[in-house]
């Protein structure tokens, strides 16, 4: 996709994790993780597919509050360490010249 | 005023212009870059399966290794950045590399290795998402989005 629409590459990630959230909404996204695991679940789509399902979980379970904190229900564990290791990193190593 | 002449000869020129440089410009080796693409970003995912796996015979149900195994492959990106070996991966594989979440965790560390010489605070803590942040913006826009659809219509 890099090659043949010349797009950066934060757009076509930002392509890949709408993408995610909305199969995720049609229930495509579940199959998909149930037939490949980690196939689908490493991928960034697999992240929109997680906010989309921590959502509307929390959101049957609290109403529209649910909404909101549910978009981190699964993914905040993956926001929160790659903030930490990111900082931790940053502390002990610099860039190459 | 240039004569209909000149002006003819003029786009004469850019056409041929156009046609010698478009031969020269390097075309991207498509089916080259595809092809690592795929092998690299499955390798990535096949580590990161052997990872859940890995949590799953230490007793955890699939649901519950989903979370570890994404922190481990987030680890493993962020210290292959500090190492400046992810960089090697990502020109290789382009975005074999960036899709994984081992990708997304690269930009973050990358971008909070390079800010730091802007400071701790405006430097790594203001830009650490300024690749990433796009991700988590759309990314929640759109999930909470098709969550208060799917929650409206089904109450």
């Amino acid at each position: 996709m890099l090659d043949i629409a010349k797009i950066q590459p934060a757009h076509m990630l930002v392509l890949f994790v709408v993408v995610g959230a909305v199969l995720s909404g049609f229930g495509v996204y579940d199959r998909l993780v149930e037939f490949a695991g980690a196939g689908a679940l490493v991928p960034v789509s697999g992240f929109g597919h997680s906010i989309s399902r921590g959502s509307l979980l929390e959101a049957r379970r609290l109403g529209v509050i649910g909404l909101f904190t549910g978009a981190f229900e699964f993914t905040g564990l993956g926001v929160a360490t790659a903030v930490f290791f990111s900082a931790l990193i940053a502390l002990v190593a610099n860039p190459r010249a | 005023m240039a004569s209909p002449g000149a002006m003819k000869k003029k786009a004469d020129d850019r056409a041929k212009y156009q046609k010698l440089a478009s031969s020269i410009v390097p075309r991207p080796q498509l089916a080259r870059n595809i092809a690592v693409a795929f092998v690299v970003g499955g390798l990535i995912c096949t580590l990161g399966q052997a990872v859940m796996n890995a949590f799953i015979a230490s007793g955890m149900t699939g649901d519950e290794a989903v979370g570890p195994t994404l922190a481990t492959m987030i680890l493993i990106g962020v210290v292959l950045t500090g190492l400046s070996i992810y960089h090697h991966i990502g020109e290789f594989a382009g975005a074999g590399a960036a899709v994984p979440i081992t990708g997304f965790a690269n930009t973050v560390a990358a971008a909070a290795m390079d800010f730091k010489r802007e400071g701790y605070v405006l430097g790594m803590g203001a830009k650490m998402f300024i690749i990433a942040g796009p991700v988590l913006v759309y990314g929640i826009l759109a999930g909470v989005g098709v969550a208060l659809i799917k929650w409206l219509s089904r109450g």
